[in-house]
């Protein structure tokens, strides 16, 4: 058993994919988390996005009869609106009524785990799945060698994610909303005196947040694994939120955090796959370990936003 | 009496909160064809209609405070501990090993089932070994954000899955009750000698005594007692004095000549070692042997998670975390049997736990509100301020010291 | 006076226990599952065995009641101890061998109610607790021969849950039973270390068709996700525990389901005449309680329809063994019971 065997094209190939959901819930949270708004309902908004989501392609498939790129729009639209009112929900909850974060969250989060169980139980009854986002085949470039497989031949909002990289960064470092954001988060009291609506910020990050996570979820159940299961995301909400942590609140090092998650985790099956002799417990937990040591070694730090968690009083 | 009266009043928009989560289940039972009176009542009577159904309540509630204790201090010292799970594991895994240890080396073979055994030296060591390895499992969470700028939100939700797999690893390892050791294994530990296991609890009430029958075990006086003792340690020691001004400012702790990077990791050493009392306490108290089904909250029950909310709701005082962990084992408890009762999936269950503890942490506004406007208003009373709502605000020591005094 | 109180209360519930267990003829069970009754998986099978006992016996004469997701250990507790105590269940089924312990503790106080629980060899050697369990070791043997004729690459691919338990046990039968036809396929073996990680199970069975498998299998309610990956990718599927044709499309091949209905209406029968428990039960080919069911959309040639046959046969008379190492362990297992017992 050789690095040839272990380092395989389709290994990477398997870390952009597992890395997609945790790219748009975990950049979701940075803008969030970038405006002082710590959500720890990510979970749960996911649940909410898969679930919907998946309900909305299976519905136009089956009785609507809707052509199957419509379906697909639609089942997005639908996950991006409901996940996009769990986070204005989140936002009422954080910012006009000044809840604790980490533990609204945690009801948020609670919420949206049971209330898909719920509807999934009652609407569907068991797994069934859907025709999701097909494999993209790009000419010449999926037929290239090794890069073929890598980068050209996934599904639409896998290639969305990732675009939502630079967008995210471009936004947060060099738009008037990204400086507004930036403000609000580190320090809400000048950004006020300035004449920014501290709240009118938040509640904007924080719908932003939710519906990247309901986005994040219908990657799941429409475009990588096309159906729904109770608890689909098995807690990769907590995960995108730990991520934002790794990244520093900066897209560019959330995806990469994102990255080497996956990488780790795609390495891991396949080191068991080819058949090494390691107890799978240790495999298993390799991406959660190796994450906390790169993070030990990283050497650039950046500073929290100063305002996270804590809700705004004007005035005081 | 006016202040006793404001404090009802006070309470008044958490009643409001869980009315209102109560309509909304109420909704969504009706929509499953389920009658919610029915079912509330079925509800209350799982919780604490009955003998035993109490000592349910209590059981389910021991670890919730445990975990809610350590959450208190790591909060109190400004660290968010989502880790409580994993260091729950982790003091389980020390803890039954301990007990399993000794419980062979004290304890002669034919006298494992001897009932009403019980050997302090075993069950001591055992809960002191659960405290440590949960606390260093949380330190190591706090040496991290200490020396290394790891976020203590980042490690502890990593250290949590790293915890279950190593759980899984061991209990189907060296940990593996020899019995078991077959082709088809559950993995779980031998079970504890009688000696090694906490005895049940009852109260001198009536004939049989009261909970005499039931799987109350005393868990929860160590609980209710270190719950009382970590509010003196917070309120009445230098040593919680500093955890708490790190809590509140970290920079201004730091000219005060206080040591934060030890501060940090002390209160998630202390946070982590309640987690894993919680866990060792499960173990000795109720399960008798570790064993696991893969996940974390088959033998967690989740109380990592619970022990946050229980704490917040607490008002960040470690007594006050005793209701609430006691309101959401009931809840918890009596939901199942809603469950049992009239067959109610039970993710309605899970949703209506999120949307109580999002209606609840949301009703806090109203308590803050009123409480500052007394404030204004130059009522005649000293104002006791909310304590929970003060963690946001950066309260001065002396402040919180009155409110500690009001919740105690 | 508290105790005339006390005996009064007793000798009105003996009568209500009496007079309500007399008043009707109907059968009742409870029965708690550590998933949801729909997960295609382990929970779904004793739930289809409930419901298929209630077509066979009528509502008049049988009746369940169920608490499903209970994952969490202790909350098991409450519930068994609930139903136990109510006196109103003849049966109390824990399905989830990490309820062990539990029933151990409960069937010694509840003495007159019986108790089953799976899937475990271990009656606790009490008279009012049925153990059962499932030979799955001979589905995952029968499927791994189907598997090997099957697979063109060589390679064939399982996604298990944690190494432990049946998924082991039906993991070791199926590569013995590709073994047995050819030693030079590959069996490829990842347990994901979670039972409910539909992503990661999705992404191992992703890894498992790049690295050349053809043909998948898998336990665990998470296999949903290899099933979608097996019906995207085109390859073959195998699987356990209840039918999954409905999701598998045209790629599934054979299915191992659990008929507990089997087992279950004999424990009925025995309690209705008074035996409360002692015995324990195996789910097998032979008693047919596991029955192999070929994929509805799936075209079984007569070659291979023969062959299933003959491996069903060869299994049932003993002939193969699908875990040679598991034989002795059975015995062993049997000689502590039975000391035990004394």
């Amino acid at each position: 058993m050789g690095l040839d065997d272990i380092l395989t094209a389709s290994v990477f190939a398997s870390a952009i994919r597992l890395a997609t959901p945790y790219i748009f819930a975990a950049l979701g949270e940075t803008f969030a988390q970038r405006s002082g708004v710590l959500n720890l309902g990510v979970d749960g908004m996911m649940l909410m996005g898969a679930f919907t989501g998946f309900y909305a392609v299976y519905v136009a498939q089956t009785n609507a009869a809707m052509s199957e790129p419509m379906s697909l729009l639609f089942g997005v639209a639908v996950a991006l609106i409901v996940g996009g009112l769990m986070g204005l929900a989140m936002a009422f909850v954080s910012v006009t009524l000044k809840a604790k974060q980490g533990i609204s969250g945690i009801g948020v989060y609670l919420f949206g785990l049971g209330l898909s169980e719920l509807l999934f139980q009652q609407w569907v009854g068991t797994p069934k799945s859907v025709s999701g986002f097909p494999r993209i085949n790009f000419p010449v470039l999926t037929d290239l060698p090794i890069v073929g497989e890598i980068f050209f031949h996934h599904n639409l909002l896998v290639y969305v994610a990732f675009a939502l990289v630079p967008i995210s960064a471009y936004v947060l470092n060099n738009t008037t909303f990204g400086l507004m954001i930036r403000a609000v988060g580190q320090n809400p009291e000048a950004a006020d005196a300035m004449g920014v609506s501290v709240t009118r910020v938040r509640y904007a990050t924080t719908t932003i947040g939710g519906v990247l996570a309901g986005l994040a979820g219908a990657s799941l159940s429409i475009a990588l694994i096309n159906l729904f299961q109770q608890n689909l995301t098995a807690g990769q909400g907590f995960i995108a939120v730990a991520l934002v942590y790794f990244g520093g609140w900066r897209p560019w090092t959330v995806a990469a955090g994102a990255m080497l998650f996956s990488f780790v985790n795609a390495l891991q099956l396949q080191i068991k796959v080819i058949g090494a002799d390691i107890p799978s417990e240790f495999a298993v937990m390799a991406p959660y370990v190796i994450t906390i040591i790169a993070l030990v070694f990283a050497t650039k730090r950046h500073e929290q936003p100063t305002a996270l968690t804590k809700p705004y009083e004007r005035g005081e | 009496m006016a202040g006793r009266l404001n404090r009802l009043v006070d309470f008044a928009p958490v009643l409001i909160a869980l009315l209102l989560a109560l309509v909304v289940s109420s909704v969504l039972l009706i929509a499953l064809n389920a009658n919610p009176f029915e079912a509330f009542d079925f509800m209350l009577k799982g919780a604490v209609g009955s003998e035993n159904a109490t000592a349910e309540t209590l059981v389910k509630a021991t670890p919730i405070l445990f975990v809610g204790i350590g959450i208190t201090i790591a909060f109190r010292g400004g660290m968010i501990n989502i880790g409580g799970e994993g260091q729950m594991i982790a003091g389980a895994l020390a803890g039954v090993t301990v007990a399993l240890v000794l419980g062979e080396a004290r304890v002669p073979a034919e006298m494992a089932k001897t009932p009403g055994a019980f050997d302090l030296i075993i069950v001591t060591c055992s809960l002191l070994g659960g405290f440590l390895m949960g606390a260093l499992y949380g330190g190591l969470a706090g040496f991290l954000k200490a020396y290394f700028d790891v976020n203590e939100i980042l490690s502890t939700i990593m250290l949590n899955q790293i915890a279950v797999q190593m759980m899984n690893f061991l209990l189907n390892g060296i940990l593996l009750d020899p019995a078991e050791a077959g082709f088809n294994n559950i993995p779980k530990t031998a079970r504890l000698v009688t000696a090694a296991q906490l005895p049940r609890l009852s109260l001198p009430i009536g004939d049989p005594w009261l909970f005499a029958r039931t799987r109350l075990h005393w868990g929860l006086i160590i609980a209710m007692v270190l719950a009382v003792i970590i509010y003196i340690f917070l309120w009445r020691t230098s040593w919680g004095y500093r955890i708490r001004a790190v809590g509140e400012n970290q920079r201004a702790s730091s000219y005060a000549g206080i040591n934060v990077k030890r501060q940090m990791m002390f209160s998630m050493f202390l946070a982590g070692g309640f987690a894993g009392l919680a866990g060792v306490v499960q173990v000795l108290g109720l399960q008798y042997r570790l064993q696991t089904d893969g996940s974390p909250a088959g033998f967690t029950g989740a109380a990592g998670f619970n022990g946050i909310v229980a704490a917040l709701f607490g008002g960040l005082n470690p007594i006050g975390a005793i209701p609430a962990a006691a309101f959401f084992g009931g809840l918890l408890v009596g939901a199942q049997k809603m469950q049992r009762e009239l067959g109610v999936p039970a993710s309605l269950i899970t949703a209506v736990n999120g949307l109580i503890v999002v209606f609840v942490v949301s009703s806090e506004i109203f308590i803050l509100q009123r409480s500052k406007r007394r404030v204004s208003e130059g009522e005649d009373e000293t104002p006791t301020p909310n304590p929970s709502s003060k963690m946001r605000e950066g309260p001065s020591p002396t402040e919180d010291e009155n409110s500690g005094e009001g919740d105690g | 006076m508290r105790k005339i109180l006390t005996i009064g209360l007793l000798v009105l519930f003996a009568l209500v226990g009496v007079t309500s267990l007399a008043q009707d003829d109907v059968f009742r069970i409870a029965a708690l599952m550590p998933s949801a009754t729909n997960d295609l998986a382990f929970s779904q099978s004793m739930y289809d065995a409930l419901v298929a006992i209630q077509e066979e016996l009528g509502e008049d004469a049988f009746e369940f009641t169920i608490q499903d997701s209970t994952y969490i250990v202790d909350d098991a507790a409450v519930a068994l101890r609930d139903w136990a105590a109510s006196g109103e269940f003849q049966l109390v089924i824990a399905h989830g061998s990490q309820y062990g312990p539990i029933v151990e503790e409960l069937a010694a106080e509840f003495t007159d109610v019986s108790f089953a629980w799976g899937t475990r060899q271990d009656t606790f050697g009490m008279d009012n607790v049925y153990s059962y369990a499932a030979a799955s070791d001979e589905g995952g043997y029968f499927n791994g021969v189907l598997a090997a004729h099957l697979t063109e690459t060589g390679v064939v691919g399982l996604v298990g849950p944690i190494e432990v338990g049946d998924g082991k046990l039906y993991a070791d039968g199926f590569a013995n039973g590709v073994a047995s036809v050819d030693e030079e396929i590959d069996v490829n073996i990842v347990f994901i270390g979670s039972f409910s990680d539909v992503p990661l199970a999705t992404e191992a069975a992703e890894t498992h068709i790049a690295n050349g498998a053809d043909v998948l299998t898998g336990t665990a309610q998470m296999v949903v996700g290899p099933i979608a990956v097996a019906v995207a990718n085109d390859v073959l599927w195998f699987g356990s525990d209840a039918s999954q044709d409905e999701l598998s499309e045209d790629i599934g091949v054979a299915f191992q389901i659990y008929k507990w209905d089997v087992l279950l209406l004999d424990m009925i029968a025995n309690i209705k005449d008074g035996v409360l428990g002692g015995e324990y039960y195996k789910l097998t080919l032979e008693n047919e309680g596991l029955v192999m069911e070929f994929d509805k959309d799936f075209e079984v040639s007569d070659e291979l329809m023969a062959l299933a046959d003959d491996v069903i046969a060869s299994i049932v008379s003993g002939e193969i063994v699908p875990i040679p190492e598991m034989m002795a362990d059975d015995k062993a297992e049997e000689k502590t019971e039975e000391e035990g017992e004394d």
